[in-house]
C-alpha cells in the first residue's frame, strides 16, 4: 500500500531516530480517544525494545486483546515482562496497566503514617474522589511515571519509559496543574487555606453553605482536607518534579491522531498546548491513514464500471471486476478525504514533524501486528 | 442522552438526532457538557456561550444549543435557589466553587444533569418550553458513573437542598422520560465498550434507546466472489480486460486491486462480526452511512433523515407517547 503523504511539506517525523536516541528517557503519547493511541504507544515501545532499548510501557485501559498480547491480564501496577521479542538485540520490554485507585492509595500511604492513611481511606469523600475524580487518571499517570522514573535512575532496570495518557484533553491538565494548585493551596497559604474556607464558611456563610451542601458532606470534606493536609507538601513537590521532568530534553511528547475532523481538532489542541508550555513535542503520528493500492483514478474506475454494466455479463470474472472497481472507487475517495484532512492540519502546523501510519484491515492483537505498525513508522 | 466511545462521532449523532426530533415543529434543546465546543464547530457558529442559542431551523422546528459550564451552572444554581448572587462570587473568591466543580466530580455531574432536568421541566404558561432535550453526554467509559453521580451525591449529602436536588435528578434519569443512545463504529473496541456500557446501564436500571452504528461501510464484496476468502487475480484480470483495459495493464492492476478487495473484505468480516455481537445482545440498532466530505450542516440533515428519531418507539413507555 502506498502511504499517502501530506501535500504540504511538513517536516518528516523521524521515529527511529527518536527511539534510538539514548538521551531520550521518556516518551509520552497523547491524543483523543479512538485514534489508536494505546496501540501506537505499545508499537513504539516494542520497536524501541527490538532495537536494543530496555523499555517499560505504561498503558491506561488498553483493549483486552492488546493487553493479552502484551501479557497483561489484570490491573496490578506492576511491570510485567512481554514475551516473544525478537532476541537479536539485547533489549527488553515490560508493560503495565495503571490501577488508578491503587496508585492514589500508594501516594497516600507514602506520605503519611499508617493510622492516618487508614483514616483517609475510610473517608467516604476520599472513596468517591479516588474512584471518580475526572483528573485522577491524569494525575495518577504522572505520579506513576514519576515513580518509574525514579526507579530508572536508581536501578537502571529500564532506559526508556513510554507513557500512554488518558484519552481526553485533561490528559494535559498536569500542565496547568489545576488540581495540584487546588490541592496544594493549603501549603502555600500556611497550610490552612482549605481549612480556612471550611471554617470560615461555618462562621460567615455557615448557614448558606450548610444549607447547600448538607452538614455531613461539609464535615467529610473538612476532615478529608485536614487528614490530607500533611501530604500536600509531598503532592506539590512531586508534581513540581514531574512537571520539570517532562519539560526536560530527555522527554518527548508524541501526539497521535487519525485523519478525522474531531481527532484532528484534539490533536491541534494538544500541539498548541504543548508548544505554549514549551514542552518537548517530537511530532505527530497520523494513524489509520487510508490509501488505495492501485494507481487507477476514480474516473477511470467509473468508466470501466460503466462498460461492464453495459455488457450485462454475469460471469464471475465480470462480477468480481465490478466489485473490485467499486472497492477501488471507495478506496480512492477515502484516501483523498484523509489526505485532504492531513494537508489542512499540516498547513495549520507547518513546523510540526509528521508521519502517517497506514490503516490496517483489522485491529492489532499481537506482537506481529505491533511490529507491523512499528515497521510502517520507519518506512518512506 | 447520547454517549459513545471517543472517535465514534457521538457529538455529530447528537446533533443529527436533535435536528430529526425538531422536524415537524418541535423545539429541541441540544446540550454539550464537556467544554469542547463541538456543537459550534458542527453548526459552524462562534463558540457557544452559557446561553441558549438558536443553532438551526428544521422543518418548522428548531434546535437550540447550550454549552454548559459547570462553574456557571453552580452559580446559577445558587442564584436560582438561594438568591445569593453576591454569596456566589464570594464563594468563588474563596475557591469553594472551584473546589466543588473540580475536586468533587460527583457534584459537577449532578450540576450538569441538573441543568438538563431544569430544561426538561421548564414551563412557560403551563407548557413545556422544550419538546425534548438531547444531551451530548460523556463517553461510554464514563456514562454510567456520570448518571450515577446523583446517587453518590445523595448519599454524601444526606440532607439539604443538594440531597433533594440529586434525588429529583435521579428520578428523572431513571424514568421513561430518559433514554440513553449508544453511538458506535463496527470495530472491535467501540463495540466491546458499547456492550459493556449497555450491560452497566441496564444493571443500574437505565433505559437504552438505540445503538447507533455510525459510518457503516457498504457491503461491496459478496463472499461468493472470492476464492477461499480471497481474490483470484487471474479471474479479476479477465474481468478487467472485459472492461476494456489492455490485458497487460489489467494483469498489473489486478494485483493491486486484489490487495484492496482482500483488505476491504477483511474489514467487512470484522464489521459483520461486530454487527452480530450487537444483534446477539438484543440491542435495537440504527445504521448511519459514512458521509463524504466531512459532516457539515447539510450532512447533519442527511443523517437526521437517516435516523428518523420521531419514528422510534421505546417500550414500555416512550420518551414521547
Amino acid at each position: 500500500m502506498t502511504a499517502a503523504k501530506p501535500r504540504r511539506r511538513a517536516p518528516v517525523f523521524d521515529v527511529d531516530q527518536l527511539l534510538k536516541d539514548p538521551e531520550i528517557k521518556v516518551i509520552v503519547t497523547c491524543g483523543s480517544g479512538g485514534v489508536g493511541k494505546t496501540t501506537t504507544a505499545a508499537a513504539l515501545a516494542l520497536r524501541a525494545a527490538e532495537q536494543g532499548r530496555k523499555v517499560v510501557v505504561l498503558t491506561i485501559d488498553p483493549a483486552r486483546r492488546l493487553a493479552q498480547a502484551l501479557g497483561l491480564t489484570e490491573l496490578d501496577n506492576t511491570p510485567r515482562p512481554v514475551r516473544g521479542l525478537d532476541a537479536a538485540q539485547s533489549g527488553k520490554l515490560q508493560a503495565m496497566m495503571l490501577d488508578m485507585k491503587r496508585t492514589f492509595d500508594e501516594v497516600v500511604s507514602a506520605h503519611t503514617t499508617p493510622d492516618k492513611a487508614e483514616q483517609v481511606f475510610a473517608n467516604p469523600f476520599y472513596q468517591s474522589l479516588s474512584a471518580s475524580f475526572a483528573g485522577t487518571q491524569e494525575y495518577m499517570a504522572m505520579e506513576k511515571l514519576s515513580q518509574l522514573r525514579s526507579q530508572l535512575v536508581a536501578e537502571g532496570e529500564w532506559d526508556l519509559i513510554v507513557v500512554d495518557t488518558p484519552p481526553s484533553r485533561s490528559a494535559l491538565d498536569f500542565l496547568d496543574v489545576r488540581m495540584i494548585r487546588l490541592l496544594t493551596a493549603p501549603a502555600r497559604a500556611g497550610g490552612k487555606a482549605y481549612l480556612k474556607v471550611v471554617t470560615a464558611s461555618f462562621n460567615i456563610f455557615g448557614k448558606v453553605l450548610t444549607r447547600i451542601l448538607g452538614n455531613d458532606l461539609l464535615g467529610n470534606v473538612s476532615s478529608f482536607v485536614a487528614s490530607l493536609e500533611t501530604m500536600f507538601g509531598g503532592f506539590r513537590e512531586r508534581a513540581d518534579q514531574t512537571y520539570e521532568l517532562l519539560k526536560g530534553s530527555d522527554t518527548a511528547f508524541v501526539v497521535v491522531s487519525s485523519p478525522e475532523p474531531d481527532a484532528l481538532r484534539e490533536a491541534s489542541f494538544f500541539v498548541e498546548r504543548l508548544q505554549h508550555e514549551q514542552m518537548p513535542l517530537a511530532g505527530v503520528l497520523m494513524n489509520r491513514l487510508r490509501g488505495a493500492a492501485a494507481g487507477l483514478s476514480a474516473e477511470g474506475a467509473g468508466a470501466a464500471l460503466e462498460r461492464l454494466a453495459e455488457l450485462a455479463d454475469d460471469s464471475p470474472a465480470s462480477l468480481l471486476a465490478q466489485a473490485a472497481l467499486r472497492v477501488h472507487v471507495e478506496s480512492v475517495r477515502a484516501a483523498a478525504h484523509d489526505r485532504a484532512m492531513i494537508a489542512r492540519f499540516a498547513a495549520a502546523h507547518p513546523d510540526v514533524p509528521q508521519r502517517s501510519i497506514p490503516a490496517l484491515p483489522t485491529d492489532v492483537h499481537d506482537l506481529v501486528g505491533l511490529r507491523a505498525v512499528g515497521d510502517s513508522l520507519a518506512d518512506g | 442522552m447520547v454517549t459513545g466511545k471517543g472517535g465514534t462521532g457521538k457529538t455529530t449523532v447528537a446533533a443529527a438526532l436533535a435536528l430529526g426530533l425538531a422536524a415537524g415543529g418541535h423545539r429541541i434543546l441540544l446540550v454539550e457538557v464537556e467544554g469542547r465546543q463541538g456543537l459550534a464547530q458542527l453548526f459552524d457558529t462562534p463558540p457557544l456561550p452559557y446561553v441558549e442559542t438558536r443553532l438551526a431551523a428544521s422543518q418548522g422546528g428548531e434546535v437550540i444549543g447550550l454549552a454548559v459550564d459547570p462553574e456557571a451552572a453552580m452559580l446559577e444554581y445558587l442564584e436560582l435557589f438561594y438568591s445569593i448572587k453576591r454569596g456566589g462570587s464570594v464563594l468563588r473568591k474563596m475557591g469553594a466553587v472551584d473546589f466543588v466543580t473540580t475536586i468533587a466530580p460527583g457534584l459537577r455531574d449532578v450540576l450538569l444533569t441538573g441543568k438538563a432536568k431544569e430544561a426538561v421541566t421548564r414551563k412557560v404558561g403551563g407548557r413545556p418550553v422544550f419538546d425534548a432535550v438531547v444531551l451530548d453526554a460523556p463517553p461510554t467509559g464514563r456514562i454510567t458513573q456520570f448518571l450515577q453521580a446523583t446517587h453518590e451525591v445523595a448519599d454524601l449529602a444526606k440532607f439539604g437542598p443538594i440531597h433533594k436536588q440529586s434525588v429529583g435528578v435521579s428520578t428523572l434519569l431513571h424514568s421513561p422520560q430518559t433514554v440513553i443512545h449508544l453511538v458506535t463504529l463496527l470495530e472491535e473496541m467501540p463495540v466491546q465498550e458499547t456492550l459493556d456500557a449497555a450491560a452497566e446501564l441496564r444493571a443500574a436500571d437505565y433505559r437504552i434507546g438505540r445503538v447507533i452504528v455510525n459510518r457503516a461501510r457498504p457491503v461491496l464484496v459478496e463472499a461468493g466472489l472470492l476464492h477461499e476468502g480471497s481474490v483470484d487475480e487471474q479471474t479479476l484480470a479477465r474481468g478487467l480486460t472485459q472492461a476494456g483495459l489492455q490485458s497487460g495493464v489489467a494483469v498489473g492492476l489486478a494485483t493491486a486491486l486484489a490487495t484492496e478487495v482482500n483488505e476491504y473484505s477483511q474489514r467487512q468480516a470484522v464489521e459483520a462480526e461486530a454487527d452480530d455481537q450487537l444483534a446477539a445482545a438484543g440491542l435495537p440498532i440504527v445504521r448511519l452511512p459514512e458521509l463524504s466530505p466531512p459532516v457539515d450542516v447539510g450532512g447533519l440533515f442527511e443523517l437526521a433523515g437517516a435516523l428518523e428519531p420521531r419514528e422510534w418507539q421505546y417500550p414500555p413507555n416512550g420518551v414521547r407517547s
